[in-house]
């Protein structure tokens, strides 16, 4: 029961992990690392765009410390992800390293969007999820870098499999709420950093701007709404 | 490409993130209540994080030169226009993709 659940609800994740992680095997085939690595990165990192991000930093022979600070400005969402999921998460011993160290975007979307049926153990069914999403995803590597290995064609433009899934989900929190502001906010700062302190250099400065003004917004949201 | 470099640059990925995924559990996780700006951070935070993201994948996009961002303004729009359309996570994925190769290989190439 709980399995057929889990497996039912992780199919829109299914697709979407395969094509990604087969876009992702063929960009890595491209840089000259083969199945092996595919296969390693997706089971060890699990981060759909970080792996993106690591196929350049791996060619390109990044840094220990670029490396370092890319994952942490990619990837620093999880932290926000994290602390709202702390209350959800809380009673799911045995299963919670394997949660926290598996979860995603896509997992964050599933396990927010309502309660589980009567009859589906709960703790089981969130690590089920994780489990199955992550194998899609190393499913999809690992074919993506053999069919690059087998096929040779144009892939020019495939990254911009990274900026549509992105694009899905900004649009997907859109449409789920009324209020925009943060969308908005975050659009407006990163843009605004992007042109101030260029391409290179404007992600930080951008998390540090929208943090600061969501607070600050926050705080005379509350006052405002004191007064009345 | 060296390996023994490349298994340390996985290595690097693979534990900074698993640092930050678990870090608000080591430091919230003690049963104390979380303080109320960390809780209002974490309902407003995705939907920010998210249109950065957005913006930080169009980063090397260039305005003020040939083809001025047209692969991305439609191949983008595209995308938006599907997904409210549809509503097909994977549809709206592939076709942008699709549409974006199209567009930086055959016509704007």
């Amino acid at each position: 029961m709980t399995i057929k659940y889990a497996f039912k609800q992780s199919l829109p994740i299914m697709a979407g992990y395969i094509v990604l992680g087969i876009g992702f095997g063929i960009l890595l085939k491209s840089k000259g690392y083969g199945v092996i690595w595919a296969f390693f990165m997706s089971l060890f990192i699990f981060a759909g765009s970080m792996q993106y991000v690591g196929v350049n930093l791996l060619a390109g022979g990044a840094s220990i410390i670029t490396t370092a600070l890319m994952t942490i400005m990619v990837n620093a969402r999880h932290l926000f992800y994290g602390v709202s999921m702390l209350e959800r998460y809380k009673d799911t011993k045995p299963y919670k390293p394997y949660l926290i160290f598996g979860f995603t975007d896509e997992t964050y979307s599933l396990v927010c969007s309502g309660d589980v049926p009567a009859g589906v153990d709960r703790n089981k069914y969130f690590f089920l999820l994780t489990m199955f999403n992550q194998c899609y995803w190393i499913i999809g590597g690992v074919a993506g870098n053999l069919i690059g290995s087998l096929i040779t064609f144009n892939t020019a433009g495939i990254e911009f499999s990274m900026t549509s899934l992105f694009l899905v989900v900004f649009t997907e929190q859109w449409m789920s709420t009324k209020d925009h502001t943060s969308a908005i906010i975050g659009v407006v700062t990163s843009a605004a950093c992007l042109l101030i302190f260029g391409s290179d250099n404007f992600l930080i400065p951008a998390m540090i701007g929208i943090t600061i003004i969501l607070i600050v917004l926050g705080e005379w949201r509350k006052r405002k709404g004191r007064k009345k | 490409m060296n390996e023994m470099h490349s298994v340390i640059l996985i290595a690097v990925m693979a534990i900074v993130t698993l640092l930050l995924r678990a870090l608000p559990f080591i430091v919230f996780g003690g049963g104390r209540p979380t303080p109320a700006c960390i809780t209002y951070l974490s309902s407003v935070l995705p939907y920010a994080i998210m249109g950065m993201l957005v913006v930080y994948c169009l980063k090397d996009v260039r305005i003020t030169t040939a083809p001025h961002g047209l692969p991305e303004l439609i191949a983008g729009g595209t995308v938006v226009g599907l997904h409210i359309w549809k509503k097909n996570t994977l549809l709206s994925i592939v076709t942008g993709t699709v549409v974006y190769m199209l567009l930086v290989q055959l016509i704007f190439a």
